[in-house]
């Protein structure tokens, strides 16, 4: 069959979004690691807080808190807590596990963060619920590096 | 009008993909569209126009040059950082260089060597005998050599232990530079100009005032005249080394001074001085002399 | 990285019981993310911490999976109820064989 400079030229604008796609790649990356997490069920916003700095001068080292609203009886408590970023190469970052010994669901760790975007946080509950919450960032980079 | 606007669209391609850099710091003087249509004048050859845009173009930059912050104005580039990474610096169990300390602290009990001498064996407690000694360097041996700390470290493993150098930028050269730094947290930096440092310190005074690399900046134009403006997003220390070496988040691991020089070097894309240079060496000095009564804070933590 | 390395613990020696705990554990590692590249362009390989666990008593309390982008020298703030007097446990293992631990013990009254 003779290719035709039409389906030329469509291929090739097709081609050339090829790698623009990729780059959005890691939204949908983050959005299976939740599907994931959820194993078919919904993940209701609210009761959980998550902080981050909004504007962050260093990726490589950001203070993180997640916070979630809860008892911590054996009747209501936060089985675990699930960190997913939007923007990094790989979208899991941390994954607590907690039992209602923990007095409080509240946990302070440092991450990396690839750039700037949405950090996503998805709580567990004792009798299986998921809620969430979500926090976004400006990640600066810093001035005069190695290379 | 098709002309002009092509001309202009060239010159924003310019600036955009080759002095980016320069565009940023040059950003708060407004010079970017003033050049554009300086540039667009004399190239449709309205002459009276481009000599009036000349004029507009010289009398801003002068008017942002300003001299060096001296005494009270000068200011760590602690103040300038996030809260958080303030309090990353401020407690020892948050701060990521307190291994490298912890390290040092285990080096300097480590007998090394032919003459199976450690730090300890001749300088004892670190606590005591190293107050001050890191806010007083770099300074001008017995030999009339010129030597930082990390000189210093190395001349005692060759000459008084027997034992290799460390590689520079190594993890125990760095341990022991941080060990031996944080024993002067708090002090003033006590660099003076003297006799015999007088010509390294005038050579380092040149080097600071010296337009390197292809974006053609000295470190006096961002860190003298420009401290305190910001350079990409990020605000501009006035550069003064009171927490080396640093746990530089950029690095995820501690630093020297002479890691941050080259990094700037390669910032203006300057081929960056060696290690050991003479060249860093004399910056040091000039350096912690333009920084001498701060207080030293190391081991610090920067972005 | 070597197989393993210091970590250190904060947190009180007493408490009265019910009391909730706030313990600070850092650990020395560089979480080589695997994403990093020599000057020469090669990949380094990925080494980093994967597990942390908390155990009070014997009794697991709290434990952590680590991905490549918790930070380099993993600090980990969380809390838990002092019940009893005892020892609590604290465990890192990772890749290549990394192990590190400490303790710290409790008084409840």
């Amino acid at each position: 069959m003779t290719v035709t400079r039409r389906t030329f030229v469509i291929s090739a604008a097709a081609a050339s979004v090829l790698p623009t796609l990729n780059a959005f790649a890691t939204v949908d990356d983050a959005t299976q690691a939740v599907d994931k997490i959820l194993g078919g069920r919904s993940a209701q916003v609210g009761r959980v807080t998550l902080e981050i700095p909004p504007l962050v001068e260093n990726g490589n080292l950001v203070t993180m808190k997640v916070s979630v609203q809860s008892p911590m009886t054996e009747a209501d408590y936060v089985r675990a807590i699930h960190i997913v970023a939007e923007g990094n190469p790989l979208p899991n970052v941390v994954s607590f596990f907690l039992s209602p010994r923990a007095g409080r669901a509240a946990i302070t760790t440092r991450i990396r963060l690839g750039d700037s975007q949405r950090v996503r946080a998805i709580a567990q509950m004792g009798d299986g619920s998921f809620w969430q919450g979500d926090a976004a960032t400006l990640v600066t980079l810093a001035a005069c590096t190695e290379v | 009008m098709f002309r002009s606007s092509q001309a202009l669209q060239s010159n924003e391609r310019l600036q955009r993909n080759e002095m980016f850099q320069r565009n940023e710091m040059l950003e708060s003087n407004e010079m970017p569209w003033v050049w554009q249509v300086f540039l667009s004048c004399l190239l449709e050859k309205r002459l009276s126009l481009a000599i009036l845009f000349s004029l507009a173009i010289l009398l801003p930059f002068h008017a942002s040059s300003r001299a060096d912050p001296v005494g009270a104005e000068r200011q760590s580039s602690y103040v300038l950082m996030s809260p958080d990474t303030k309090a990353m610096q401020d407690d020892p169990l948050l701060n990521p260089a307190t291994f490298a300390v912890l390290d040092g602290q285990v080096l300097w009990q480590e007998i090394a060597g032919k003459k199976n001498q450690s730090c300890a064996s001749c300088h004892g407690d670190a606590t005591v005998s190293m107050k001050g000694v890191a806010a007083s360097f770099p300074k001008v041996n017995t030999a009339g050599q010129l030597l930082s700390l990390t000189g210093r470290i190395n001349q005692c493993r060759t000459e008084q232990q027997s034992a290799t150098p460390f590689a520079a930028e190594s993890k125990p050269l760095l341990a022991l530079s941080a060990f031996v730094a944080t024993q002067s947290k708090g002090m003033p930096i006590t660099v003076e100009r003297t006799a015999a440092n007088e010509a390294s310190l005038a050579a380092g005074q040149r080097l600071f005032n010296q337009r390197m690399g292809q974006l053609n900046l000295s470190c006096a134009q961002c860190h003298a005249e420009r401290a305190g403006q910001k350079l990409a997003g990020n605000p501009i220390p006035q550069a003064h080394p009171t927490a080396y070496p640093i746990y530089r988040l950029e690095w995820q691991t501690v630093g020297s001074l002479e890691r941050r020089l080259r990094n700037c070097l390669v910032g203006v894309r300057a081929e960056p001085f060696a290690f050991g240079s003479t060249e860093l060496l004399e910056l040091e000095l000039f350096l912690a002399w333009r920084a001498r009564a701060m207080l030293l804070e190391s081991p610090g933590v920067r972005p | 990285m070597n197989k393993t390395s210091r970590t250190i613990v904060t947190m009180p020696t007493t408490a009265k019981k019910g009391e909730i705990l706030k313990i600070r554990i850092i650990v020395q590692h560089d979480m080589e993310s695997g994403f990093r590249h020599t000057e020469t362009g090669q990949r380094i390989p990925r080494d980093i911490i994967r597990d942390f666990r908390c155990t009070y008593n014997g009794v697991e309390v709290f434990r952590v999976e680590l991905h490549p982008a918790m930070g380099a020298n993993p600090l980990i703030v969380f809390t838990t109820t002092a019940i009893e007097s005892g020892t609590l446990e604290f465990k890192w293992s990772g890749d290549n064989g990394y192990a590190s631990s400490t303790t710290s013990t409790l008084t409840v009254t």
